[in-house]
């Protein structure tokens, strides 16, 4: 058995193939990372969590970047390490038999191994640490929006306490400007089961769970309409709890809050439906400020028609959707909390009709 | 007092006498099958629940499943998958092979081994159950819908009304009283049932793995038990854990079932290093490399585990603290992890690699638990996880673990020790098929669903809208679903065909080195007609090299 001078000389080619594969690999991850830069990525999807638009998406985006090249140069040695030693090392055709010789191990191997890694994870560990704190401690500026999100079974309310009103799955939110950032602050909270916060350009996500109130927030540098969707399992309808966030420029996010801060709009060609709201108990769940309506189970409706969508996202709000959710609701998203009350189809009509004034 | 302990055989027919056998056996290695057969029927169930979410998923807007289905779907995929295959099929090997390897006559306590079986066997068929419950049996019956993690709240009465939680809860406490009997077990055994002269330093890797694991169900699965007994009490019995408006607590859940939850995944994983680090070897036709240091990596990987739970949680709202705490918890595994693969690598170096089917299975794990490894890195810098965590990403990365890991490592131990178990061997042939279209099919499906995750894309969603770029990744993966399940049939062929028809094994078969190929194929009641005495920890290799042995050298 070539015990000892075998295994010197083995560990020796170990060590230089280890060597030769890093310089190879630097070298490619050094191109690759730069390609990764330059690339925008932002057309394969709207909710592309490498197309940040907001500084919380974006350190997380610069720590992933980092993380992604130290893992892929590890990938690349490693697996080189591996394919090699799987080809280099097949039993031949030709082979005389014998038993190759057996290397029972190496102190200084397994200590390279050891140490290597380790230095590995303090720089891993460093970075990372640095971003937790600059995005979870970061201090909540005086004249930052402040909104508290409620998540529910399976939509989103908003309240805007600054302003003293409420809306339902269209967050509307300004634009931040680096040399005047406006940040909104989100105040995280269940009214049932958990939920959690997610939209990828903004930012990580945020659970709301009853019983533990979170805070995230997002200042986001470009105007648009940002999506997401809830992303903590909440029930039978959790993949119909899509986000919407409007980024507006600061004099269309006053526009709106004014808008919004306002009484719902009493057009009295529509008193059968407003009267049907009450006799079929509408109000018992909706708002609809300037009406008896107080009700806080599900979406405000004050200003239905200001939002784009309906049902948490799923549907535009179109004069034939809204009258098809309130025929059935749970036909129209399976699961959906609002029940399903008996009404004639001229009813259907009055109350699409006064629905479709709440502008 | 002699006549009472002496069984008077009654006269039965031949049928019922094997059946009897079987379910009356106390024999470790009978066992050991009824466990890895059980795995293997609930394989082929989760399989299939896999290919209807998979159908449902292909397109967005689908409609061939119902959001409630499908929620089912995935429950009682991810609770099959963890409790009925994984962890069954691990111990059915490790019931198997432990005595075998340590020159024992059976494990130190056979009823409670037999015991364990039948409370595992129990509650996979009680969580079945629920199919057969209430409902139409088309919509799932009364199957839970609450996840395999089930958070509080959502199964409290007022959102889980009926009975499918109570399934999932008794299923998994009835189970894991099973489980936590074959902890006890494997742990008696490793200590204290090794042949002369196998000292704790002597033993395989088998043996030191398996027992780590066993200490590891002890700690890990007491919690999870007891967070079931409090969940009964929560919709039962009036108390309020985890009721947010009595002033319970759902983050406590998630604590208690992650305490248990990440323990958990390296229960599972252990046992497949075990397969690893005994196949590896024979197919290299070399000693393992580093044999303290593996065996020291297995006991860090062990302590270490147990205290990186919250990096399930970092999206829960931790202090920044406790967020970095686990952050560097779960980067420290990283280095006995590392430690086993550099092991394994040295272990392939310098050898003469036989490409036999358990050695392509092994291989391949390697290759893929190295992926599995460094997106698992990616998960646990906390900030990357508040964009990955509960989304594709995470699925894939753990597929990658649990299939191209462990799934992969088991079909290595079947190809390897099939032989062992029933005297014949498994069909290369068939295996080589198996092998590489299960490799097509698992990178099909697992290496594109990192995709949609990086693109937004939650998990548990039994929809998606058109427009998001989810699509086309979807249908890659859908369409590698249909390579899986070629695979596995062909898998599942090989084994009935081979049972039957397979060549003759022999009782060493590949030439190995560990205790159990030193008695026939299959092992008699007993297993060694006399108890062997070791030097080392190959004692195959010092009697078939007198003039080299092992024990010159460790």
């Amino acid at each position: 058995m070539i015990l000892s001078g075998g295994r010197g000389l083995r560990t020796f080619r170990l060590a230089v193939a280890v060597r030769s594969a890093w310089r190879a690999c630097a070298l490619t991850l050094l191109c690759a990372s730069a390609s990764f830069a330059a690339v925008n990525p932002a057309p394969l999807s709207p909710t592309n969590i490498f197309a940040p638009e907001s500084t919380p998406a974006r350190s997380i985006f610069r720590i992933s970047g980092f993380v992604l090249e130290i893992t892929g140069a590890i990938f690349v040695v490693v697996f080189s390490l591996l394919a090699y030693a799987v080809f280099k090392f097949r039993e031949r055709k030709d082979d005389d038999g014998h038993e190759p010789p057996q290397v029972y191990g190496s102190n200084q191997m397994e200590l390279a191994w050891t140490v290597l890694p380790v230095l590995i994870v303090v720089v891993l560990f460093l970075s990372t640490a640095q971003v937790i704190h600059r995005v979870q401690d970061a201090r909540e500026p005086a004249d930052a929006v402040q909104v508290t999100a409620v998540g529910h079974q399976f939509w989103w309310s908003y309240e805007y306490p600054q302003y003293h009103f409420s809306t339902a799955n269209e967050l509307h939110v300004p634009v931040s400007d680096a040399s005047d950032p406006t940040p909104t602050y989100l105040r995280l909270l269940s009214a049932d089961v958990d939920h959690s916060f997610w939209v990828p350009r903004l930012a990580g996500k945020t659970d709301l769970i009853p019983n533990h109130p979170n805070t995230t927030w997002i200042d986001p540098h470009q105007v648009g309409l940002y999506l997401g969707q809830c992303a903590q399992f909440c029930g039978t309808s959790h993949a119909n709890m899509l986000l919407r966030v409007y980024v507006q420029t600061p004099d269309d996010f006053q526009r709106w809050v004014h808008a919004q801060e306002q009484p719902a709009v009493n057009d009295p060609s529509v008193v059968l439906g407003r009267t049907l709201f009450v006799t079929k108990a509408c109000f018992a769940c909706h708002t609809i400020r300037g009406t008896i309506a107080a009700g806080k189970v599900g979406p405000d409706l004050t200003h239905l028609m200001s939002r784009d969508t309906i049902a948490s996202g799923i549907l535009p709000n179109t004069p034939e959707n809204l009258r098809r959710w309130i025929r059935d609701p749970a036909a129209v998203k399976e699961g959906a909390l609002m029940p399903k009350v008996d009404m004639t189809d001229e009813q259907l009509n009055q109350i699409t009709a006064y629905l479709e004034t709440l502008k | 007092m002699a006549t009472d302990s002496i069984a008077i055989p009654l006269p039965r027919t031949a049928s019922r006498s094997v059946v009897l056998d079987w379910l009356c056996t106390v024999d470790h290695k009978k066992i050991g099958i009824m466990y890895i057969v059980y795995a293997l029927i609930f394989l082929v169930i989760m399989g299939c629940e896999a290919i209807l979410m998979r159908i449902q998923l292909a397109r967005p807007e689908s409609t061939f499943l119902n959001a409630e289905a499908f929620n089912r779907l995935f429950t009682m995929h991810g609770t099959t998958g963890i409790f009925f295959v994984a962890m069954p099929m691990l111990f059915g090997f490790g019931n198997y092979f432990v005595p075998l390897m340590i020159g024992a006559r059976d494990m130190a306590f056979p009823r409670v081994n037999a015991f364990s079986f039948w409370m595992t066997a129990f509650g996979g068929i009680l969580l079945y159950a629920s199919f057969f419950s209430g409902g139409s049996l088309l919509h799932g019956g009364s199957a839970p819908a609450v996840g395999w993690f089930a958070y509080a709240p959502l199964t409290a009465p007022a959102f889980s009304p009926g009975h499918g939680t109570d399934f999932w809860i008794l299923a998994l406490l009835v189970a894991g009283v099973g489980s936590i009997g074959a902890g006890v077990n494997f742990v008696a055994t490793v200590l204290c049932m090794r042949c002369p002269g196998m000292t704790l330093g002597k033993m395989p890797l088998f043996a030191w793995m398996n027992l780590v694991t066993g200490a590891m169900v002890l700690v890990a699965i007491s919690p999870l038990t007891a967070a079931q007994l409090m969940l009964i009490g929560d919709r039962f019995l009036g108390s309020h854990f985890f009721d947010p408006a009595a002033g319970g607590q759902p983050v406590m859940w998630m604590h208690f079932f992650w305490i248990f939850g990440h323990p958990e995944v390296y229960i599972l994983i252990i046992p497949s290093f075990a397969f690893i680090s005994e196949i590896l070897p024979v197919f290299s036709r070399k000693a393992i490399f580093g044999y303290p240091a593996m065996v020291a990596a297995t006991a860090g990987i062990g302590f270490i585990s147990l205290g990186v739970w919250a990096h399930h949680m970092f999206t829960v709202g931790m202090p920044s603290y406790g967020n970095a705490f686990f952050v560097l918890t779960t980067m420290v595994v990283a280095v006995p992890t590392g430690i086993k693969i550099f092991n394994w690598l040295a272990t392939l170096w310098g050898g003469k690699i036989r490409f036999a089917t358990p050695m392509l299975f092994c291989i391949a794990f390697l290759f893929q638990f190295l992926i599995g490894g460094l997106t698992g890195i990616m998960l646990a810098t906390a900030p990357f996880d508040w964009q990955l965590h509960d989304s594709y990403f995470v699925v894939a990365h753990f597929h990658y673990i649990i299939v191209g890991g462990i799934l992969f490592a088991i079909f290595a131990a079947f190809y390897y020790w099939f032989p062992k178990m029933t005297g014949r061997m498994l069909s290369e042939t068939l295996g080589k098929w198996h092998f590489w279209i299960m490799v097509i099919g698992f990178h099909l499906t697992f290496d594109f669903m990192h995709v949609p995750g990086l693109l937004g894309m939650p998990r548990r969603i039994y929809t998606y809208q058109a427009g998001r770029g989810w699509g086309v990744w979807n249908m890659i993966s859908s369409i590698g679903v249909i390579f899986q399940a070629a695979a596995i049939l062909i898998f599942v062929y090989n084994l009935v065909h081979s049972y039957f028809k397979g060549a003759l094994a022999g009782n060493d078969p590949w030439d190995a080195w560990t205790l159990e190929w030193a008695t026939t194929s299959p092992p008699p009641d007993y297993n060694f007609d006399a108890v062997p005495v070791v030097r080392s920890r190959r004692p195959l290799w010092d009697i078939k090299h007198p003039e080299d042995p092992d024990w010159k050298y460790e």
